[in-house]
């Protein structure tokens, strides 16, 4: 069975440049999601990362209603997913900085907000509707080389930051106040890491779909944490263990042709909660 | 350490230093003056202010009134001068960090701030540890280490960015005896080059090299360790606080030793 599975998977790899595509997407997108999914796993902020991968539906459904109605080309659709995503960063930050008790409130606001501004636009725009379906469950197998250059380009970028900025963004983590004793501006630090969320939340949307992406985002860096005493440690493994997540739920789901972002959560989780179970003490 | 002489003026000042929350008043009237080279142990119930005060003094929060200057500046332009030990955080167990990733985030008021630390800060990182007796336990898990040696970590922190003052919040809360005893001892020797300021709601801190202690209470007081009394303390705590006995003498009325 699986050698069945496995050869029909190195074939289509073989022949097909969608599946070439997919594949690269899936590893390119484990990168940024190994090095920011540890910031958002030990910062506490999945949640904050969840209402960001939502309203990136906005961002999609807006740029896709324009495209199909006005012929409106200067951004993609994974463009317009970017804005969103980094405009409801911009906003869920402000409002937990300043607003603290009602935090979590206002993200489910912005959240909803999000979701339903896309789902109107997606609903305005005439033709068929299997987009919306494509946006919320990923449709890996649909990347196009230039999905692809705006991945790899993000990657470079999320990396670069991180690489320059990791001392702050650690000890903003650990102890905000002893942070900012040390003269670090631990607000804009919050902004940065918020942002990069935001940024990496887009690369995954491409490869699992608006509603999948929380679990690849902190998962693989969950269970990485489990064996990592580092950080950098935390990032390495949490990239390699994202990357091979999304390379066999691509596997897995090419012969039996199912959703390819469903049977990569389906693997995620439970190599999470079989970890988890494991390495329990 | 710098071999300027230094005149004996204060490192901390308090002048009619006031704090409260909304309305309700907190400090208030507060005269104090530590100098260099004191050792302080600032003692209070809890909720009487003493963090309050703390804070105040790292400029995390503004007085309401008066005055407060540490090194003769507002505390917040003093910041590189002082090494802060915060109380013990609520911590990740799983955070992953070592110890002396956590000693390096002291370094990073006097690091360049974009890339990698320099051997210069994780040279001064390490000496840090070997001083507070963990040189051998760099690499180790910090979430890992126990509460004894966190604490220590935390003061390895503190010293890494070459502090001048050391303030510490309530640091023995939650360690055993003999571990505190060696904590103790510890803060003794720092307090040969360093001023020291120490948070504490017990009253385990009039062993021998507690030099004064600021009662907060109604009022702010300071006494010179040997003025302290059972009358004090009780004032402070009401009557019936259970003391730890060490070289002060009781008074016949107000509490059981």
């Amino acid at each position: 069975m699986l050698a069945f599975l496995g050869t029909a998977f190195f074939d289509a790899v073989r022949d097909h440049h969608f599946m070439q595509y997919a594949l690269l997407a899936g590893v390119l997108a484990s990168v940024s999601c190994g090095v920011v999914g540890s910031f958002v796993v030990i910062r506490r902020i999945s949640y904050i990362a969840g209402g960001i991968a939502h309203t990136t539906l906005a961002g999609l459904g807006v740029v896709h209603y324009l495209q199909v109605v006005h012929g409106f080309t200067a951004i993609s659709p994974m463009g317009g997913a970017v804005i969103a995503a980094l405009l409801a960063a911009a906003i869920i930050g402000w409002v937990s900085l300043h607003l603290k008790q009602r935090e979590d409130t206002v993200i489910g606001a912005v959240w909803a907000m999000g979701m339903a501004i896309g789902v109107v636009f997606i609903s305005l725009t005439p033709g068929y509707t299997t987009d919306l379906m494509s946006y919320l469950f990923g449709n890996i197998l649909m990347v196009s080389s230039t999905d692809l250059w705006l991945i790899a380009a993000l990657d470079v970028l999320v990396l670069v930051v991180v690489a320059l900025f990791h001392k702050q963004l650690l000890a903003v983590c650990f102890d905000s106040e002893f942070a900012a004793l040390q003269g670090v501006h631990i607000n804009r630090f919050y902004f940065l890491l918020l942002g990069l969320t935001a940024l990496t939340v887009v690369l995954l949307v491409s490869v699992v779909g608006i509603i999948l992406v929380i679990a690849l985002l902190t998962l693989p860096a969950a269970m990485a944490n489990l064996f990592a005493r580092r950080l950098w440690q935390m990032m390495a493994i949490a990239t390699l263990i994202c990357a091979s997540l999304t390379t066999s739920g691509l596997a897995l789901s090419y012969a039996p042709d199912l959703p390819a972002g469903a049977v990569t959560i389906l693997l995620t989780g439970s190599a999470f909660f079989v970890t988890a179970l494991l390495r329990r003490r | 350490m710098t071999t300027e002489t230094k005149t004996a003026t204060s490192i901390i000042a308090c002048h009619d230093l006031a704090f409260g929350y909304e309305n309700k008043p907190l400090l208030q009237k507060v005269n104090i003056a530590i100098p260099q080279g004191d050792f302080v142990c600032v003692v209070g119930p809890n909720g009487s202010g003493k963090t309050t005060l703390l804070k105040l003094a790292l400029g995390l929060l503004q007085p309401t009134s008066g005055q407060i200057e540490v090194f003769g500046k507002a505390p917040r332009h003093a910041r590189g001068r002082i090494g802060y030990v915060p109380q013990h955080p609520r911590l990740d167990p799983l955070f992953p960090v070592s110890a002396l990733d956590v000693t390096l985030m002291g370094r990073l008021g006097r690091a360049p701030s974009l890339l990698s630390w320099r051997g210069k800060d994780q040279e001064r990182a390490r000496q840090a540890l070997d001083e507070v007796g963990l040189g051998d336990r760099m690499d180790h898990h910090f979430a890992a280490l126990s509460g004894g040696q966190k604490q220590r970590v935390l003061i390895a922190r503190a010293l890494a960015g070459d502090p001048e003052l050391l303030l510490l919040d309530e640091p023995t809360a939650g360690l055993d005896a003999h571990v505190e005893e060696g904590f103790y001892r510890l803060l003794e020797e720092l307090n040969k080059r360093l001023t020291i300021v120490l948070v504490s709601h017990d009253l385990g801190f009039v062993s021998g090299f507690v030099k004064s202690v600021i009662c907060v209470g109604r009022d702010v007081l300071v006494h010179p360790t040997s003025e302290i009394t059972g009358e004090i303390i009780a004032d402070l705590y009401g009557s019936d606080m259970r003391l730890v006995r060490h070289d002060h003498r009781c008074s016949e009325e107000g509490h059981q030793c």
